[in-house]
């Protein structure tokens, strides 16, 4: 399991460079709490105690409304008040779960979680924390804070936000699923039924959004609910290495996104997707990020999020668990569906544009953003690494 | 060494393509010069592969990328055919579309994109398992659409959406249908005669099913009826874009998967003993007569060809379907021989729009007077498509009857005799129009066609004679497809 902090750990670094150099011109509030945000998240993929976990949770919370404020706007500060009732709420639940447990139980740490499935105190204690942390995931029907929040807050905050924030909560989740044992399935159950509903709702949204953030921030309730959906499914059989793996390419992929669309909205002065094709100015190299992170969130070839996708697929049909196949598939062709709409847009020309249309010059941005999809896209070619680590992470 | 060939050759296209989709837009010469500088080197070295197989060598590279999957890449002699057209024509398309696109804009995109898609349909050649070639064959599909919509206008952005929704859909069904096989029977290498042992035996609902999965979404590309509505559509591209479409990258990957599905992955005689044969040529048989009856009633010439295409590439699967040693020589050499003749055809049709405006039949009248070597061109793709011997159209329809009797299904005959009517009925006015009627008075716009535009249509006008003359010789795509049906029906 320390691999997989190891794991995330690196997607981390590597998107902390990726965000020192764009935020660079950026304001001085930002970077106190994106150590907290870093900070917060390596306490949490560390800790192997329920009540670390939720004092992680308290500090990474703050943090993420505070970086969610830090656009100012109107629209901010009210998603960022919001977000903190949400959270707030959250840690509640899971504060309530830690404390029955730790009654139940007698003490709090991971491997607990096969004793407490046993009682009927421990279960309602583990049915507390895990609706705390769908409330932090941002998990359908629980989602209501996310769009707003994601989309209003400054590109770099939302890839953060998006990014990892949210997969702090859902790696929670699995580290429970693995050392919960046959004993939790029924809260499975209803993590696969609720990722099945985020992955349809996130994505009939993102395919009426207007606006290019709120896309992306819909396209993360679907994509976490994806995740749950392999979480839940998964067992303790090898398919949790499934949502691991899409866990990771998610962040990736995600992070890339945000910030190509970012820079798309920095040089446009907009980011309404009807318009994108319209205007003399060409954020070329955010466009090409924008499109490889589409690929991978879509799952296609040789994107880290395909081999996922693959992984879970294979399982599920070894498992003749044909209705979940049908889902997972009905998920990908929305994405592909809400995704190609801005893509086909960003493949402009003819009449609207004049032949001389500008391109601005490379940004940092730019060079991370496009860092980040390539990483997606070479994980998948070289996701045997993962998959090692995954296997020591087992044993 | 000599290992590296398939890889060195895959990097041929692959390698370019994202340093041409970073060079500005206005750096022609050296765009031009990697382009074509690449091509020819990828002729080159797809010329040292195929002497080396002919002669018995084998080539194979593998990377494992997660438990139980790796991206393998090997040269048999099926995959060599294949390489060998994409290549040729790469050269003469990326040629063609230099003089093409001379002052349009996004020219960077375009070729980077081009190169992509080469890469691909190189990358499904040589793809030596089922999920290296669905790795592939999905980068063919991404590759492909900013070609298709490239001129950008709304139309061509409908035409886009409309190809991806079709292929999307059709690479779903690819890859569930190979995830399962995955789960059945773990890494799917393709072998001659098969590789699923006694599986057909213990599941075969599950093997059917999956063999429909698969073939739909092969057929997607391939156009098969009723999987074809994308292919008409999208003949907004430009003409160099649909002439590689049509003629090397995506039908024929499409066509080409369909081959290794039957031949490879499950064997020609299980895919016998399923039952799966005879429905599978049934619909090749309807596609054929299809996509004939529709590219009658076509005034636009692109689409006329289109639909030409959905019935001609339909020949190859026949070919496949008919399980007889004979058709399958005809099907494999009509791989090669519908794609040197459908390109003739659509460079000559992109000329005659390029030089004259005319993108109709019936704006032909005439045309043979002003632009001749474009009419020439046109004549003998269009004259080999109906199968006039001795051009290579005859040449694979032949055999693709003798294969018909062999398999005992004379009604072969009887479908090719009303295939090559309809295709008479649909050419021949075309060709009429051009030769003996007079142009109308009024004064075409009229640009000059420089020598990239007018020489790769006569090389693969030549192509066509001379694959048809000397098909008996043992580097003709003929004597190389009886090698490779040797090694099937052994």
């Amino acid at each position: 399991m320390i691999a997989m902090t190891a794991m995330v750990g690196l997607g981390v670094a590597l998107y902390a460079s990726g965000r020192g150099r764009d935020r660079a011109r950026g304001r001085a509030d930002f970077w106190p709490l994106w150590l907290m945000t870093l900070g917060a998240l390596n306490a949490l993929f560390l800790s192997n105690d329920l009540f670390n976990v939720y004092v992680a949770f308290e500090i990474l919370g703050l943090a993420a409304v505070g970086l969610t404020a830090l656009a100012r706007s109107l629209a901010a500060i009210r998603a960022a008040f919001d977000y903190l009732v949400a959270g707030l709420t959250g840690s509640l639940l899971l504060l309530l779960g830690v404390a029955l447990a730790y009654a139940a139980a007698g003490r709090v740490d991971l491997d607990a979680v096969a004793e407490l499935a046993q009682t009927a105190q421990g279960r309602v204690a583990l049915r507390l924390i895990l609706s705390g942390l769908a409330v932090k995931a941002a998990l359908f029907p629980l989602h209501f804070w996310m769009p707003a929040a994601h989309s209003s807050a400054a590109p770099a905050a939302s890839a953060l936000l998006s990014a990892l924030v949210v997969k702090a909560a859902l790696y929670v989740a699995l580290r429970m699923s693995l050392e919960g044992g046959v004993a939790v399935d029924p809260l499975r159950a209803a993590l696969a039924v609720a990722g099945s509903g985020a992955m349809l709702w996130g994505a009939w949204n993102a395919l009426r959004a207007e606006r290019l953030k709120l896309l992306v921030a819909h396209s993360t309730v679907a994509q976490v609910g994806l995740i749950a959906l392999a979480l839940g499914v998964a067992g303790t059989g090898p398919l949790w290495q499934a949502a691991a793996l899409l866990m990771l390419s998610h962040a990736l992929a995600k992070a890339a996104m945000f910030l190509a669309v970012g820079r798309i909205a920095e040089e446009l002065g907009h980011d309404r997707i009807s318009g994108l094709n319209r205007e003399e100015l060409r954020p070329g190299a955010a466009e090409f990020a924008f499109a490889i992170a589409a690929i991978s969130l879509v799952g296609l070839p040789p994107t880290a999020g395909f081999i996922g996708k693959w992984v879970l697929l294979e399982g599920l049909i070894e498992d003749g668990a044909w209705h979940w196949v049908g889902l997972v598939l009905a998920g990908t062709a929305l994405s592909a569906a809400y995704l190609a709409r801005v893509v086909a847009r960003c493949l402009r020309g003819g009449p609207h544009v004049a032949p001389g249309a500008r391109r601005p010059a490379w940004r940092a941005g730019d060079v991370a953003a496009l860092g980040l999809a390539t990483a997606a896209l070479l994980l998948g070619l070289a996701s045997a690494l993962p998959f090692a680590l995954l296997e020591v992470g087992i044993a | 060494m000599t290992e590296l060939l398939p890889l060195a050759i895959l990097m041929t296209s692959l390698g370019i393509a994202p340093l041409i989709l970073a060079m500005p837009d206005h750096w022609r010469a050296p765009r031009t010069a990697i382009n074509l500088g690449a091509a020819a080197l990828k002729v080159a070295l797809v010329a040292w592969l195929s002497v080396a197989v002919a002669g018995g060598a084998e080539f194979a590279v593998s990377v494992a990328i997660a438990p139980g999957l790796s991206l393998a890449l090997q040269a048999d002699a099926l995959a060599v055919l294949f390489l060998a057209l994409s290549a040729m024509l790469w050269l003469l398309t990326t040629l063609y579309a230099v003089g093409y696109l001379e002052t349009g804009t996004d020219r960077s995109r375009f070729f980077g994109f081009f190169s992509l898609c080469v890469a691909s349909t190189v990358g499904i050649a040589m793809a030596a398992n089922l999920f290296t070639f669905l790795v592939f064959f999905e980068l063919l599909t991404l590759a492909t659409w900013p070609l298709v919509v490239h001129r950008g206008t709304a139309e061509a952005h409908r035409a886009g959406r409309i190809y991806l929704a079709y292929t999307l859909g059709g690479g779903l069904a690819l890859t569930l249908g190979t995830v399962w096989l995955h789960a059945l029977a773990g890494e799917v290498p393709f072998m001659p005669r098969g590789v699923l042992g006694d599986l057909p035996q213990a599941e075969p609902w599950a093997l059917t099913a999956i063999f429909v999965l698969l073939i739909a979404g092969v057929g997607v590309k391939a156009a098969l009826v009723p999987l074809h509505g994308w292919l008409p559509i999208s003949m907004v591209a430009p003409a160099p874009v649909s002439a590689l479409l049509h003629a090397v990258a995506v039908v024929k990957a499409g066509a080409f998967g369909i081959m290794r599905i039957v031949y490879d992955v499950y064997g020609v005689e299980t895919v016998q003993a399923m039952g799966l044969a005879g429905p599978l040529a049934g619909l090749a048989a309807l596609t054929i007569l299809w996509g004939s009856l529709r590219a009658l009633t076509q005034d636009d010439l692109k689409k006329r060809l289109a639909y030409s295409t959905v019935s001609q590439v339909s020949y190859i699967t026949l070919g496949v379907a008919l399980i007889s040693p004979l058709a399958a020589v005809g099907g494999l050499a009509h791989l090669v021989h519908q794609g040197i003749m459908k390109i003739t055809l659509f460079l000559a049709a992109g000329n005659f729009a390029e030089g004259q405006g005319v993108k109709t039949v019936s704006g032909m009248d005439g045309m043979g007077r002003s632009m001749p070597g474009a009419r020439i061109a046109f004549t003998i793709g269009a004259l080999g498509m109906i199968g006039v011997p001795p051009l290579a159209g005859f040449v694979s329809k032949w055999y693709l009857g003798a294969g018909g009797l062999d398999a005992g299904a004379p009604a072969v005959v009887a479908l090719l005799a009303g295939s090559s009517l309809l295709n008479a009925a649909y050419f021949l006015p075309i060709l009429y129009r051009a030769w003996f009627r007079d142009p109308p008075p009024a004064p075409k716009p009229e640009r000059r066609i420089g020598w990239m535009l007018a020489l790769p249509p006569a090389a693969t006008a030549a192509l066509v004679v001379v694959a048809g003359v000397l098909a008996n010789a043992p580097f003709s795509p003929l004597g190389w497809t009886r090698f490779i049906v040797s090694l099937e029906y052994l």
